[in-house]
């Protein structure tokens, strides 16, 4: 595969590293009870705690080392059984203690790594650093009062999990597939919701770019993004910068960018003289945090099958292709409902490409036109198997069967249902659709004619017109046969 | 009425010898009459008066029932304002009640009112404080002088007799100083004894309530009585608590004191080491063997704590930024120039020191040379103290290296005020207990005080030895 961009001098490779931030699936905040749910009323969530109110201290949440954990263990990587809470102190209106509590030296979870899967069937390693729990800050709104910047602390102590890779990401594609398949991961782990829209995963991009076979070149950071699409715009018009400038004789300073989703542009946020000295130190009001291997041990067995272990598991036992697999591993949604699907019926383990194809393909095409999702699917999994059955017993069609669907998703009724009341059943009586060839043959001797000089085409003509008397109910294979039957004897 | 114990004054409530209303408003006149000392920062009668009318309607049982105490303005109350002794928490109500005072109020004391303080804790003289100085009740007329700090307004209450115990907070010999100075029992527990919910900040890793009082026995009562497990406080230890009265013990016979050869400095005046020399001989007396000890890193123990404590200090007082309560500059024109502005008039000048002294030793570049060599440093100063335990079961020293100095003397020379604390600061960063106990006078007829340290949670010794002291003192 070709990862370079042309230059107008040289060829560049990409390089790009992302720092996710993930909120923790919890009820409670990282070192404090208060509600963690989203779109509440400004500061309604808000404790002594994460106002920072003076001679408050913070306790840790359990459930969301444990949260930690998981994640870590999903990502294939090393548990710390100690590690570290450290301070970064830096002050911001949202930011009540002026420090946030963070991990720096010692972080929960260490080197780990994840696969992602292209569609030619190759697949990659990114290489995963570390893993570490944080506090999320507060949101200031600028927007509410034209002199005035207001404070939300609802998200003040929300915990975050960061997750840095190594620049092991090439191009744009990489990236958004990368960050998929966490998503992914986290949500088979039920430790993030993945809500990319609420915050709950967001992104820091750092790339640079170097001639092919050199050193990594200086990067730069961009910033809070929360969307893929951003992610790929951003990474495409940095890269394209920072190629511009090194073509020109220039050179790149390391900077932490924004980016701006209407123009599509990055900008630095700050200058050097801004920069931030964090003056790490361990947090003097929190132990160091230790988990015995029992706990991991305990943490471990608790976790469900990921999507790797699924991939390889319907690969295995249903002859799918990589890519399939993992089409129907990257949402827990879709594989679950993959699952209840081929389990419906026991037929239906030897036609798993036609379920694969009716889910990712019919189905899905028919959620995204009503903008609805899997999980809520008018269309159960039970039903779409007994829809599949009617099609591998030669009942219906696979051309009835869509619109068969396309009823059972706006009316919920069954397949079966609709079949019976329509009387949509297929014609496999011999008789009967030799009956109708034949009309159809002597109701069109011209036809006949041309077909049997040579006109191999006119075939499809006469299929069309047996489908039209049968209401397109017969059985194509049967059709076809006695059709070409029929017609050669004339000859 | 002169100075009635804790113990005496339980009796005769008890006994209704006395009622709670005479009792209190005794304190109450004693502390009117003593204004001009500025003990307290905020004293309210009528706070006092309704505290007294609740208690009389309440007929269950309660340990310190009626018992007036003044509060360091450090300890978040409800009742009552806390300002830390700054301007940026002048007005200050908290909706919380730390852990420790919320303990005394549900064993029915009285809170007097809130004591005078050093900035946020930060000082050796109560003369850094928003609200002005606080004056030794033992001075003289014609010469002002320090009761110590920071807890020193704390101190001076128990030794004006305007109550008959008090909290403090001591971080590196804010209790056990000011105790010294002022002639009564002041106790620092064991790191972890006592919550440090609801207290404000200053060193976190250093931070420990304790108790002045009158004597030894009204200490054991009183620390009791605020220690214990706290789960909102990580800190905090899952210990039991003896009943430290009842368990008090003079009788050391058999015991082991540990001298600490590193504690007799060049320049400590005679009647230190005298009074030093006097407890050992007492000690000796009792049947308790003497043992010379060595805590060989003692001398690196101020630089290390005047590293450590401001670097947190800088991290703590970050909170105190104009946003969300406290003082806010009115001179704003950007987040920036509130920060600036604010925290520029808010804080004094011992506190901006400080800040700006953490603020440089956890800058990158210097992290390693200063912090991190402070928390090696530490570790084997606690390491000292560990092997020296080993040996003895308690260490007697002097408390502070001088008695009560004059009010202005060392205001502006900050290293001779920070030498104040060279006694009281090893056992603080091993988070050892300690007590001051008075124990003879200097030439002006000044108190001075003798420090025991004991072991990690071994309170009871400490008392056991101080009781034990105080008994052949009196």
């Amino acid at each position: 595969m070709n990862n370079l961009i042309k230059g107008e001098k040289h060829d560049w490779e990409m390089v790009i590293g992302l720092e996710i931030h993930a909120q923790v699936k919890s009820n409670s905040k990282l070192f404090s009870s208060s509600s963690t749910k989203f779109g509440s009323s400004p500061n309604s969530q808000v404790s002594l705690v994460d106002a920072a109110m003076p001679g408050m201290l913070p306790v840790i949440n359990k459930y969301c080392v444990e949260q930690a954990v998981k994640t870590g263990v999903g990502l294939n990587a090393k548990i710390n059984n100690y590690s570290v809470f450290d301070r970064k102190n830096y002050f911001y209106a949202d930011l009540p203690q002026g420090y946030q509590i963070s991990q720096y030296k010692y972080p929960i979870v260490g080197e780990g790594k994840v696969t992602i899967d292209f569609k030619d069937g190759t697949s990659k390693d990114i290489r995963i650093v570390r893993l570490h729990l944080e506090q999320d800050a507060g949101k200031s709104l600028h927007d509410q009062n034209p002199s005035k910047t207001y404070v939300d602390l609802n998200r003040s102590g929300v915990a975050l999990m960061e997750i840095v890779s190594e620049p092991d990401i090439r191009t744009p594609d990489e990236a958004g597939m990368y960050i998929s398949k966490i998503r992914s991961i986290l949500m088979y782990l039920d430790t993030c919701d993945g809500n990319m829209q609420e915050g709950s995963l967001r992104a820091d991009v750092n790339i640079s770019v170097r001639k092919p076979g050199d050193e990594y070149g200086t990067r730069c950071e961009i910033k809070n993004l929360n969307s893929i699409k951003f992610i790929k715009q951003a990474i495409n018009y940095e890269a394209k910068r920072q190629i511009e400038i090194l073509e020109s004789g220039g050179s790149i300073e390391q900077n932490t960018m924004l980016f701006n989703t209407s123009t599509g542009k990055t900008r630095p946020m700050r200058n050097k003289e801004e920069a931030h000295d964090y003056r790490y130190f361990p947090d003097p009001d929190l132990l160091p945090l230790e988990i015995s291997k029992e706990e991991i041990v305990k943490i471990k067995s608790s976790i469900p099958e990921l999507p790797d272990e699924l991939k390889n598991k319907f690969i295995e036992t249903y002859k799918l292709s990589n890519y399939d697999a993992s089409v129907l591993t990257a949402e827990k949604q879709t594989s679950d409902y993959f699952n209840e699907t081929i389990n419906s019926d026991s037929e239906l383990k030897n036609h798993a490409k036609i379920v694969v194809n009716w889910i990712t393909s019919e189905l899905f095409s028919l959620l995204n036109k009503n903008n609805q999702d899997l999980n809520n699917s008018p269309v159960s999994p039970e039903n779409l198997g007994q829809l599949i059955k009617l099609i591998s017993t030669n009942e219906i069609s696979g051309k009835i069967a869509k619109d068969v669907l396309g009823d059972m998703f706006s009316s919920g009724k069954t397949a079966r249902q609709i079949v019976d009341e329509k009387g949509l059943q297929q014609v496999t009586d011999q008789g009967e659709i030799t009956k109708v060839i034949d009309e159809v043959i002597a109701e069109n001797p011209k036809m006949v004619e041309q077909y049997l000089a040579g006109k191999d085409k006119l075939l499809g003509f006469f299929v069309g017109q047996v489908m039209k008397l049968t209401k397109g109910k017969a059985n194509p294979k049967m059709l076809n046969d006695i059709l070409k039957q029929k017609l050669n004897k004339k000859n | 009425m002169s100075k009635s114990s804790l113990k005496q004054t339980l009796k005769d409530l008890d006994t209704k010898k006395i009622s709670i209303r005479e009792l209190n408003q005794d304190y109450l006149k004693r502390i009117k009459e003593n204004e001009n000392l500025n003990i307290f920062i905020h004293f309210s009668e009528e706070n006092v008066l309704k505290q007294i009318d609740n208690l009389e309607k309440d007929n269950s049982e309660k340990k310190l029932k009626g018992i007036p105490i003044a509060i360091k303005d450090l300890f978040c109350t409800k009742s009552m304002p806390t300002t830390a002794a700054s301007k940026i928490l002048e007005n200050f109500n908290p909706t919380y009640e730390s852990f420790v005072t919320q303990k005394l109020l549900d064993e029915g004391s009285i809170f007097v009112g809130k004591t005078n303080l050093d900035e946020f804790a930060m000082g050796s003289a109560t003369n850094t404080s928003f609200f002005g100085n606080t004056i030794n009740p033992l001075s003289q007329e014609n010469e002002p002088l320090a009761p110590g700090g920071s807890s020193g307004g704390s101190a001076a209450a128990v030794a004006a007799d305007l109550c008959l115990g008090a909290t403090g907070t001591d971080t590196g010999g804010s209790i056990r100083q000011p105790a010294s100075f002022c002639g009564v029992v002041g106790i620092k527990p064991t790191y972890g004894l006592c919550s440090r919910w609801g207290i404000a900040a200053f060193a976190s890793s250093l931070d420990q309530a304790g108790i002045f009082s009158h004597n030894v026995e009204d200490a054991s009562i009183l620390l009791q009585s605020i220690a214990g497990f706290d789960q909102r406080d990580s800190t905090s230890a899952k210990v039991d608590i003896p009943n430290y009265f009842e368990n008090l013990d003079d009788d050391l016979n058999g015991k082991t004191v540990g001298i600490p050869k590193e504690y007799s400095i060049d320049g400590t005046p005679m009647e230190i080491s005298q009074i030093w020399e006097d407890a050992i001989k007492v000690l000796e007396k009792k049947g308790v063997k003497i043992k010379n000890i060595s805590l060989p890193h003692t001398k690196y123990a101020l630089p290390t704590y005047y590293i450590i404590a401001p670097a947190e200090a800088s991290s703590n007082l970050a909170r105190y930024d104009g946003v969300k309560y406290g003082f806010r500059s009115d001179e704003i024109d950007s987040l920036d120039e509130m920060y600036e502005n604010t925290r520029a008039q808010g804080f004094g000048r011992e506190v901006k020191r400080r800040i700006l002294i953490g603020t440089y030793v956890l800058s990158a570049g210097y992290y390693d040379a200063y912090y991190l060599k402070a928390q090696k440093v530490r570790k084997l100063i606690a390491d000292d103290f560990n092997k020296a335990f080993k040996e003895c079961d308690f260490i007697v020293t002097p408390t502070a290296p001088s008695a009560a100095f004059p009010l202005n003397e060392k205001q502006n020379d900050p290293i001779k005020m920070y030498l104040n604390d060279v006694f009281t600061v090893p056992a603080s960063l091993a988070g050892l207990p300690g007590i001051s106990i008075p124990f003879g006078k200097d030439k002006n007829n000044l108190p001075l005080g003798i420090q025991i340290l004991g072991k990690h949670f071994d309170e009871q010794q400490v008392f056991n030895a101080a009781v034990s002291l105080e008994r052949s003192y009196e």
